[in-house]
């Protein structure tokens, strides 16, 4: 079997996901194209030599619908014969890209594969998709639907996680976030976009708030409790965790990951092509799956998924020296280093979600990247990345470099 | 050729259906009545001199909708949600039809038009309302376990949109003439006396015979598929209330949800198949029912006095003496004065009688701040509260109740002094909830005008009163207790004299049930939820401390000194004993019980000690096995009320627990879960609760041989 491996990534910075981002005048497809653009002119691809884009996005609808791999590949002057697909897997979209292109590769079906994935969330709001999950009744009642951020408070109820604690968590994703930029250590992949008279818009990240202090977070609302207590997502919850004596509402906008837009390339393919185009491999990507978890809490997937990918790959967490677990929020990475005993030292050590925010569709290619940034700079084998995923599922990949 | 409605064509060529279902006060849809309907629009239809269809009623009501006794023997009869679906479809047929007969229907509507009655005016082409607060219209057939499957569920989101509509029908509340026109239900509202002109006028005007949804183009207000964000909206967030609301124990508001939702999606015709579907797994479930027979036929005989022996004249209290003026006199004073009433209400010092007539002044003031009271209405009740320590005031007095303190000695005390100034054929009736009434009779010089009339507490909101009758209260006795209740406008139940009557009997097990979880390691969040999520309104610990633990421990303290050897504690008395002897901690008015509560105004949470006092079982049980135990042992003990003759009526036993102790309605009551269950599978589930739990959970003889028999608590419909 070949392997699939990693020749280059690139993503765009993160704009804040409001009508005064940085990115808001750019469509998802513009996200798209100019990092489809930047993997192709970064390594002088000859871009018949691709055999598809594959992108992730969660909320294909209007301006981000039609199969958006194929039409941003198009758009962005790929050679006609460069096939195009657009897959969801809810938020780690992204990364399930990532992994697609590379089961085509490993499979021996295709040579060379973009990966990635984009969600202009400023413009295409989350849900904008509906869905029979929660939109049909009959469905949402099977299924015991609550919203994701009512899941993410019942984890710490469960774990006893207090306001301080989640809040103490956002702020260390906020210190290293700054620091990860302040030291410049996401430059080396961020592709700044620009309007369409060429001027830049964003070169870096714009969603960190590096002066925030836990009084600043301790002072935010929590964000679910209303959504819980008043409209009664709580009481479906405690249906299904009937244990509980009430759900303690913990997290809020500083806690939870932010609402970005932004869009990211990952290239994939095998030896045989590397060779032949003169790229230079940096990873392979060795081990990845997905698995299904229990749907109202909705975010404990990333521990299960970690768990089958390791023994798919027949290795344990130790043979593990970096990893990203996406920062949906606070109490999902808490409850992943409490359920696996992995050191936070290990863990989204350039901050996360929190601070950088999460733009559905391409946060999994992202922090992809930014773990084999890292590896790179620390001089390390292997990460694994890993996000939660709505409904109740999660997706993991290991990479390790060549 | 019509009994049920008056068919004439006039000059302009209106033909006008009056409906008037013979011998009955109101319309109500079946079978013969729907068959004469159908065949009065067809004749107009087939008449070439008929211009237009006018649907009026000959009553002051329009309709009232379905006939509930039709409906309410489905179950029992072993209907399909295939044969249940067709009911609905039959009806969906003849309001279609009406619908798209060809020519012009108006309906004026003189007067309340409910369920089915709104369904066929919503199949009509116009709608004129009487503008009169009596007019009320509604789709209240949730609140029987139903959806609205005469085209409601169709009709009303087609009309005013799916969020308004979701809105409407899982409600189910009664909506004024102003709102209804509002809202779009219908069209005009008229003084009463000019529904049917207006009608005739609109029909005059050669208006289009097409209902909206019928029009090329038509859209539904606010979008009716899953494109629309309000139709998500409104699946999704209804979806969570109703759980909230229904802990899931009540299948209908789920159902209509759904079949608003699938419904609006498809073509008008194909929407009215869907909503036939939704009705029929109703229709064909135990809770719709369990709700029907419970809560509205049995409910309606008993509040109409149906147990009363009827060779007794009526009677009425017109002057009542209360003793006692703690918290269940005054609420009894105050219910009693309400209902016109005039009350002496005695204490032994005239600052405790004044304290319990300000608790009815309180009660008023704030109906009268919230401006549903008159000063003069609030003035006139408390004028009729006579405040005293003085027996002879109680001279006139038809029927005193007493509601001291529960000691037999103080109740023998006061019983004395008051038959000293009592007439002859006065009724002394005992508010106890825990002593035998026949042996507080024996402080009586006339057992026979002795009872038990014992209320719920807050009495101004517990509709329930549970009569008892002692070993020598006569007949006459139990009609005046009957006749009282009736003139409170509250729903008696009459049973037979046993240590806790039937309500506190069987509200006991529940309690003790959930406290003996506690000893089992079973996590006191786990437990309380089960109760909750079983239908109880409040889980068993909570509810224990606020009778208190100590009532608990005291009352099992007496019974055992009565019985002696006898006796066997209640399956609590381990963790009762150890809360009030070891821990001091007796409940919610000594400051905490299984609960802490706060006194900064935060939410009462289980105290945090229970988890070192009773270390949680490294494996809980699933919340299924406990919602089990907790309604099974309140039945069986009802079953076992009925065995020793406490209880004479199955109705009375199932309107007794719902609306005394908060067993859920979705059962119908005690007796109707255990025929929910299926009694033969009731007893098989006791026998090995028995095995497990121990052996309060034991079936009698007597259940067994019933369940071998087959035979439920209600007689099967022939």
């Amino acid at each position: 079997m070949a392997d699939a491996l990693i020749f280059d990534h690139v993503r765009t910075p993160r704009g804040r996901g409001r009508p005064d981002g940085a990115l808001h005048e750019v469509p998802a497809i513009g996200l798209a194209t100019q990092a489809l653009q930047a993997v192709r002119d970064r390594n002088s691809l000859d871009t018949s030599a691709v055999d598809d884009v594959v992108l992730g996005c969660v909320s294909p609808v209007g301006e981000q619908g039609s199969c958006i791999g194929r039409v941003a590949a198009l758009n962005a002057g790929y050679a006609e014969s460069v096939a195009g697909l657009q897959l969801n897997r809810f938020c780690a979209s992204g990364l399930e890209a990532v992994n697609n292109a590379a089961a085509q590769v490993l499979s021996g079906q295709s040579d060379l594969v973009v990966g990635g994935g984009v969600e202009a969330m400023s413009r295409i709001p989350i849900s904008s998709d509906g869905g029979a999950w929660y939109g049909d009744p009959t469905v949402g009642w099977n299924t015991y639907f609550v919203p994701q951020g009512v899941g993410a408070d019942l984890i710490a109820t469960l774990a006893g996680f207090t306001r301080d604690d989640v809040d103490r968590y956002a702020l260390e994703s906020q210190r290293r976030a700054a620091v990860a930029q302040a030291e410049g250590r996401f430059n080396a992949s961020l592709v700044p976009v620009k309007d369409v008279i060429g001027q830049v818009l964003l070169a870096e990240d714009e969603y960190p708030r590096p002066k925030t202090t836990l009084a600043d977070l301790g002072a935010l609302k929590p964000a679910f409790q209303s959504m819980g207590e008043d409209n009664g997502f709580d009481a479906v919850a405690q249906l299904r965790y009937p244990h509980v004596e009430t759900i303690r509402h913990v997290h809020t906008a500083g806690n939870s990951s932010g609402i970005v837009d932004g869009a990211a390339a990952v290239l994939i393919g095998n030896a045989r092509i590397g060779k032949k185009l003169g790229l230079k491999p940096r990873a392979r990507i060795r081990a990845f799956t997905s698995i299904g978890s229990e749907p109202t809490i909705m975010l404990t997937g990333p521990a299960l998924a970690t768990r089958k990918v390791l023994k798919r790959a027949g290795m344990s967490l130790g043979d593990i020296d970096l990893f990203e677990v996406n920062e949906a929020f606070a109490a999902v990475v808490m409850r992943f280093m409490a359920d696996t005993g992995v050191s936070h030292d290990k863990i989204n050590v350039n901050g996360g979600a929190i601070a950088l925010g999460h733009p559905l569709g391409a946060t999994g290619a992202m922090i992809l990247g930014t773990a084999l940034d890292e590896l790179e700079r620390r001089g390390l084998g292997t990460a694994l990345i890993t996000l939660c995923v709505g409904a109740g599922m999660g997706t993991a990949t290991i990479i390790e470099r060549c | 050729m019509y009994q049920h409605l008056r068919y004439a064509v006039d000059a302009d060529g209106i033909a006008t259906l009056t409906l008037d279902v013979a011998g009955k006060p109101m319309n109500v849809l079946e079978p013969v009545f729907n068959a004469e309907l159908a065949a009065a629009v067809e004749a107009a239809v087939a008449d070439p001199a008929v211009k237009g269809l006018l649907i009026t009623s000959g009553k002051a009501a329009f309709v009232a909708g379905a006939d509930i006794k039709e409906l309410v023997e489905a179950y029992d009869r072993g209907i399909t949600p295939v044969e249940a679906a067709g009911w609905s479809q039959t009806l969906n047929r003849l309001f279609r039809r009406i619908e798209t007969c060809g020519k012009p229907v108006a309906a004026a509507v003189n007067g309340l038009a409910l369920g089915g009655g709104l369904e066929m005016a919503l199949a009509c082409h116009y709608r004129v309302l009487a503008d009169d607060p009596k007019a009320v219209v509604g789709l209240p057939e949730v609140k029987i376990g139903l959806l609205p499957g005469a085209g409601g569920t169709q009709r009303v989101p087609r009309l005013i949109g799916v969020m308004a509509a979701a809105k409407l029908l899982t409600d189910g509340n009664p909506i004024a003439p102003a709102e209804a026109k509002k809202l779009g239900l219908v069209h005009e509202l008229a003084p009463t006396a000019e529904v049917v002109a207006r009608a005739r006028a609109w029909l005059l005007g050669a208006p289009e015979a097409v209902a909206p949804w019928d029009k090329k183009g038509f859209r539904i207000p606010g979008g009716g598929n899953s494109l629309s964000p309000a139709v998500t909206q409104t699946m999704l967030g209804g979806t969570a209330l109703i759980a909230k609301m229904t802990l899931r124990n009540y299948p209908a508001p789920q159902e209509i949800l759904a079949a608003i939702y699938e419904g609006c999606a498809v073509p008008f015709d194909k929407g009215l198949q869907v909503e036939s579907k939704h009705f029929g797994r109703l229709l064909a479930g135990p809770v719709s029912r369990n709700l029907m027979r419970t809560m509205f036929v049995n409910k309606g005989l008993v509040d109409k006095l149906s147990r009363r022996p009827a060779d007794v004249a009526k009677w009425q209290v017109k002057k009542l003496g209360i003793l006692g003026a703690g918290m269940m006199g005054a609420g009894i004073a105050h219910v009693s004065a309400l209902a016109g009433m005039d009350v002496v209400l005695i204490d032994s010092t005239q600052a405790s009688a004044e304290k319990g007539k300000a608790y009815s002044a309180k009660l008023l003031q704030k109906e009268v701040d919230r401006g549903r009271r008159k000063e003069e209405s609030r003035d006139a009740v408390l004028a009729r509260i006579t405040p005293t320590t003085d027996y002879a005031l109680l001279k006139g007095c038809e029927l005193v109740i007493e509601a001291v303190f529960e000691d037999r000695n103080i109740k023998a005390d006061v019983t004395a002094k008051t038959e000293a100034v009592l007439g002859r054929d006065a009724v002394f009736a005992s508010n106890t909830s825990t002593l035998p009434i026949t042996g507080l009779a024996k402080g009586s010089k006339r057992p026979a005008n002795f009872i038990g009339v014992h209320f719920f507490s807050p009495v101004e909101k517990m509709p329930l009163v549970e009569i008892i009758k002692g070993k020598r209260t006569s007949t006459e006795t139990v009609a005046r207790a009957l006749d009282y209740v009736g003139q409170l406008r509250k729903t008696p139940i009459v049973v037979n004299d046993s240590r806790g009557f039937f309500t506190s009997r069987v509200f006991g097990t529940y309690c003790a049930e959930g406290v003996r979880m506690l000893e089992e390691g079973i996590t006191p969040a786990l437990i309380e939820n089960a109760g909750r999520m079983a239908g109880m309104p409040v889980g068993p610990l909570a509810v224990t401390d606020e009778v208190s633990i100590e009532l608990s421990y005291k009352v099992q303290k007496q019974t055992a000194m009565d019985l002696g050897d006898k006796y066997e504690h209640s399956a609590a008395w381990p963790v009762v004993r150890h809360f009030v002897e070891d821990l001091q901690r007796l409940g919610r008015k000594s400051g905490g019980g299984f609960y802490d509560y706060p006194t900064d105004g935060s939410p009462k949470r289980l105290w945090a000690g229970l988890a070192q006092e009773y270390p949680p079982a490294a494996v809980q049980p699933p919340v299924g096995d406990l919602r089990e135990r907790l309604l099974h042992i309140q039945a069986l003990e009802t079953a076992r009320c009925v065995e020793e003759g406490v209880l004479e009526s199955a109705m009375e036993g199932d309107l007794g627990s719902i609306l005394g102790i908060g067993f859920p309605a979705w059962a119908g009551g005690a007796l109707s879960y255990i025929d929910t269950v299926g009694i033969a599978q009731f007893v098989a589930d006791c026998e090995r609760l028995a095995k497990r739990h121990g052996k309060r959970f034991k079936p009698s003889k007597w259940l067994k041989e019933r369940a071998a028999r087959g035979e439920g608590f209600y007689p099967k419909p022939v």
